[in-house]
This record gives C-alpha cells, sequence and structure tokens, in this order.
C-alpha cells in the first residue's frame, strides 16, 4: 500500500510538472505579450516594465524562477489586473465554478446511476428503450447548445429562473444542469449496460433463489459490482466538468475562473493564466488519485500490494 | 462493393437510414451549398433584417440580415473540413504509435502506454485554448493540433488489438518463412488494425466536431467572414430574445449532425465486435 502511494506520488508529480511545463512554453510560444496595447508605450516605458516583472531575462530563467515561486506556493501578481495578485483573483473566483462543477457532478451522478439502474434491471422493457433514447440524445447535445437552450426557455420566455450572475442558489441551477446533461448520459448509459451484465451472474442467480428481497440483491448484490465501471469515469467527468465550466459561466455571466483563463490567455496575462492551469491541474490530479484509491477499495482483486496491473 | 457488415451498420435499421440520410444531406450541402444558394453567405438583405423564417428566407436571417440557411451550409463546411483533419491526423498518429507499442511490447510497451495515461490527465481543455492564442488565425494549424490531441482513443484501441493479432497463426507463419520486423510490422499487422481504427475515428469525428464548436463559441476559433455552428451558435446566443430562430437552428444542426455520427459509429462498433467473434 505504502509502494503503491509512494509510486503514484511520483506519477501526480511528474504529470503536475508536465502541465505546468506545457502551460508555460505554449503561451511563451504565442505571440505578444502581456503590454502589448493599443498604443505602444515609449521604449524606456516597456523596458521598466519587462523588468519590473523579470520578462527581460531569459526564457529558462523566467521558467525555473516561476518553478521556485511555485514551490513556494506563490502563484506571483497578475500582469494585467495591476492591484491582485493571481491567488487573490482565483480565490475569488474558484467557489463559483467549484459550485457550479460540484453540482453537476453530483447531478450527473445521482440522475445517471438512477436512470441507468431502472433501464439495466429491465433490458428491453419500455423503460429500458426510452432512458437508451434520451441518453443517446443528450451525448449529442453539447453545454454550448444546452446552456442558451435553457436560458432561452426557463429565463426568457417562461421567466422562472434568473439568467445571469450569482446570489442565491437558483442561479446554480441552469448552469449545472446545463453542464451535466451529457455526463447524465454518459454515466446512466455505463451504469445501464454493466448492470445488465451483472444481472446474469450467478451470484444474482443464487441470491435471488435464495430468496432475497430485490431491493436488497440490487443494493448488495447487483450496484457494487456494476458501479465500478462509473467510478473509474468519474475522474476524467470531474476534469471535464469543472474545465467544461467555462461554457456555462460565459453564457450566464457567472465570475468563475473559466473566464478568467480565456480572458488571461487572450490579453497575456501570463501569471493568471498559469495560476488557473495550476488549481485546475491540482483539482483534476487530486481527484483521479481519489477515484484511483477508491477503485481498489472497492474491486478485491485489485492488490495494492506491489503486483498491481498496470504498474 | 461495400462489405456486408458495413452495410448492416449504415443501412440495417429506419434510424441507421435516418442518420446516413441526414449525414448525406450535411455533406453535400457542405460541399455544394452555399454556391447553390440564391443568397451569398456574407451578402446583407437589407428589406429583412433579424426576420423570422419565411419564403424568401427559409430559417430566417440573423442581426444583420444574412441568410441563416446559407450560413449554416457554410458552416457545415468549415466544421466538416475541420474535424475530417483533426480526425485524419489523429488516425496518422495513433496507428503507427499503437501498432508499435503492442508489437514490441514489453518495456517499451508500459513506458508508451504511460505516456498516453499521462497525456489522458492533462486538462485538455485548457491545452486547447492555449493551442488556439498559439496559433491564432490559422485554422487549419489549429485543428491539426487537436487531432495531435484525439490520438490518444486510437492509440489505445490499435495497440489493445495488436497484442490479439501479435500471438495469431499467420504472424507466427510470416516469421517463419523470415519476413523481416518491418515487413510484418507494415504489411500484416497494420492491415489488421486498420478497421477498428477507422470505426473508432467515426467516433473521433463528433467529438473533433464539439470541440470546435466549443472554441468558436468562446470567440477563439473561426474568425469572420468565416463562420461555422460554433460561431452561428454564439451568435445566436447573444440575440436570443429577440431572434430566436438564430439559436435554434443551428443549435439543432449540430445536435442533430454529432448524435447522427454517434449512433453509427455505435452501430459500426458493434458489427465490428459481432464480425470479430465470427472470426
Amino acid at each position: 500500500m505504502l509502494r503503491y502511494l509512494l509510486i503514484r506520488g511520483l506519477y501526480l508529480i511528474v504529470t503536475f510538472w508536465v502541465i505546468v511545463t506545457l502551460v508555460f512554453f505554449l503561451l511563451r510560444l504565442a505571440p505578444g505579450g502581456p503590454f502589448d496595447g493599443e498604443r505602444r508605450l515609449p521604449a524606456e516605458v516597456e523596458q521598466n516594465l519587462l523588468a519590473a516583472y523579470d520578462l527581460d531575462k531569459p526564457l529558462p530563467q523566467q521558467y525555473l524562477n516561476y518553478l521556485q515561486m511555485l514551490v513556494q506556493g506563490d502563484l506571483g501578481p497578475s500582469f494585467k489586473q495591476k492591484d491582485f495578485t493571481v491567488a487573490e483573483l482565483v480565490s475569488a473566483g474558484l467557489p463559483v465554478s467549484l459550485g457550479i462543477g460540484g453540482a453537476a457532478l453530483i447531478l450527473a451522478v445521482v440522475a445517471g446511476i438512477g436512470l441507468g439502474t431502472a433501464a439495466g434491471l429491465r433490458s428491453g422493457s419500455v423503460t429500458d428503450l426510452l432512458v437508451m433514447g434520451t441518453t443517446n440524445l443528450g451525448l449529442a447535445v453539447p453545454a454550448i447548445v444546452l446552456a442558451p437552450l435553457l436560458a432561452l426557455i426557463f429565463a426568457v420566455w417562461l421567466d422562472l429562473l434568473p439568467t445571469g450572475g450569482i446570489g442565491s442558489p437558483a442561479h446554480y441551477l441552469l448552469p449545472a444542469i446545463a453542464l451535466s446533461l451529457p455526463f447524465v448520459a454518459a454515466i446512466a448509459r455505463l451504469t445501464r449496460g454493466s448492470v445488465a451484465e451483472v444481472m446474469t451472474q450467478p451470484h444474482v442467480t443464487t441470491a435471488r433463489a435464495k430468496g432475497l428481497p430485490d431491493a436488497r440483491i440490487i443494493r448488495r448484490h447487483i450496484l457494487p459490482i456494476a458501479l465500478l465501471p462509473v467510478l473509474s469515469f468519474l475522474g476524467p467527468a470531474a476534469a471535464a466538468l469543472l474545465t467544461g465550466s467555462v461554457v456555462v459561466e460565459q453564457v450566464f455571466e457567472l465570475p468563475g475562473i473559466g473566464r478568467y483563463f480565456v480572458q488571461a490567455a487572450l490579453n497575456r496575462d501570463y501569471t493568471l493564466v498559469m495560476g488557473v492551469a495550476v488549481v485546475y491541474a491540482a483539482f483534476i490530479l487530486g481527484f483521479n488519485l481519489l477515484v484511483d484509491l477508491c477503485y481498489a477499495r472497492l474491486d478485491p482483486r485489485i492488490r495494492l500490494f506491489g503486483n498491481s496491473p498496470g504498474l | 462493393m461495400m462489405q456486408h457488415w458495413i452495410r448492416q451498420a449504415l443501412l440495417g435499421s429506419g434510424v441507421a437510414k435516418f442518420c446516413s440520410g441526414w449525414l448525406l444531406l450535411v455533406v453535400v450541402a457542405a460541399l455544394a451549398g452555399p454556391s447553390v444558394m440564391p443568397w451569398d453567405p456574407a451578402a446583407v438583405d437589407w428589406d429583412a433584417l433579424e426576420s423570422p423564417p419565411d419564403a424568401r428566407h427559409w430559417l430566417g436571417t440573423d442581426m444583420i440580415g444574412r441568410d441563416l440557411l446559407t450560413r449554416i451550409m457554410l458552416g457545415a463546411r468549415i466544421s466538416l473540413s475541420v474535424a475530417v483533419v483533426a480526425t485524419l491526423v489523429s488516425v496518422l498518429i495513433g496507428i503507427p504509435y499503437g501498432t508499435l507499442a503492442g508489437y514490441l511490447g514489453g518495456r517499451v510497451d508500459q513506458i508508451m502506454m504511460r505516456l498516453v495515461d499521462t497525456l489522458y490527465a492533462l486538462p485538455f481543455i485548457l491545452i486547447v485554448i492555449l493551442l488556439v492564442v498559439v496559433f491564432g488565425r490559422n485554422s487549419l494549424l489549429l485543428f491539426a493540433a487537436l487531432g495531435a490531441i484525439f490520438w490518444l482513443d486510437i492509440a489505445r484501441i490499435v495497440r489493445g488489438q495488436t497484442l490479439r493479432i501479435r500471438e495469431s497463426e499467420f504472424i507466427g507463419a510470416a516469421r517463419i518463412l523470415g519476413a523481416g520486423q518491418t515487413h510484418i510490422l507494415f504489411r500484416h499487422l497494420i492491415p489488421n488494425v486498420l478497421s477498428p481504427a477507422v470505426v473508432y475515428a467515426t467516433l473521433t469525428v463528433p467529438g473533433v466536431i464539439l470541440a470546435e464548436s466549443f472554441i468558436s463559441f468562446l470567440g477563439l476559433g473561426i474568425q469572420e467572414p468565416d463562420t461555422s455552428w460554433g460561431v452561428l451558435i454564439a451568435d445566436g446566443t447573444a440575440n436570443m430574445e429577440s431572434a430566436p430562430w438564430a439559436l435554434l437552428f443551428p443549435a439543432s444542426v449540430l445536435a442533430l449532425t454529432v448524435w447522427s455520427l454517434n449512433m453509427l459509429g455505435d452501430r459500426l462498433r458493434d458489427q465490428l465486435d459481432v464480425q470479430n467473434k465470427r472470426v
């Protein structure tokens, strides 16, 4: 177990470093800089500005400086929003993005597993056909289609829910639904497939022959096995939900970190882009690790002692 | 002559026929559309600014009086060509990579697949946004770059397939006959992993279409006067209160196309599984 954790920790750090490096150099490849404005600055002023942010140093030097800062937990000052540090901006926007992403994740898991189980228990029934048909459509309706449509129907035409901004839980409802639908569909399909498969296994027949009530069979004998593939889907899904909130933040005018990222990338606010990427990467990698650990705990076939597959 | 299982997948049921028909329509519209339409996609009809659908403009016009149907066709041209370019790139990287990893096996395979796993963990959308900033207005390069991200799935599938085929008798026979590594790789392995790779590539196409629309929606992708479905949806969103049709039509076309591609991709994959079991 300890060995496994150590190896995983090592991979985590390496992946994190790959992300930081990739983002750093990609961003510097882009033409233009943070201080290219409408008007050209006088040469001396520009020189002083660059020097103030160490941008006049050679690139490898800047890279090492950034890594050193990062290790000490410092994300640096924002280049464009002069009075703020990146850490301040990120901590202002993060709760919004996490709120939407988290709500969408919960919605996707609850609705997806519910629908998928209902369909899988009676494969070929009307419920099954209905669930499979609608989820197929759900997969094809991404947030960029769904978010504006929901806003149009529920906020503009029916005037039931607020269109934008934050303030009350109701403000999070439409964005979370818009973001989660494709994931509800994906999880429902995954659950349906594996529930239908587990249903045919001998241990379920045995449980039934023993005369156990249906609810208990589902809860104790089917779902724990059938939900393993869903669990491993949650890692990438959480990543996609968190970063996918960029679109719904745009449509519903929510002040999350996704919007910062797009804005900052466009006006070359180097440190802000790096900061948001670092925070996203930390969340995604952390969540993936959590999922893997849960997986190992739930699936008795996976041993974390030495010979686990894929290491 | 189209193979039986492919025909079964594409035309085997009512839904499949509908999907194939719709995709055919979209492709024809993309190829021929803008030039056979009475309106120029950039022309402004001053008598019909933001007009709802009618006999003159079948799907209405946008806020500055451009014919929406013509613009959707123009958007189809760009959305589809982008998807094809990116998918081709992903196949061109994924097949050699997957075959090599599966064929060489052992330590090399482990390292190569570990790299794929690491790339999977990257926050994909962030990288795409950065690529857009780097490549800027050059959309061809941009979507080649997209393809360079989508190859991971193909590489995994192809590797799995290679592991399966590597042990077959005909490979052993080739080896006994004295065939070299490259000969086995190019003449025996790659031709046999092509069909699963192509089937999974059809499932890559909708992914790329969605990614492109996502980027264009954020205002980072295709620029005026060109357009794509994502751009049209973004424009429609900005004015949905006064002109809901400008949002509804492009959004439906995008969703229907992605749905059709998903359906046919799934059917192709299922048929391929049946095909593999039979062999």
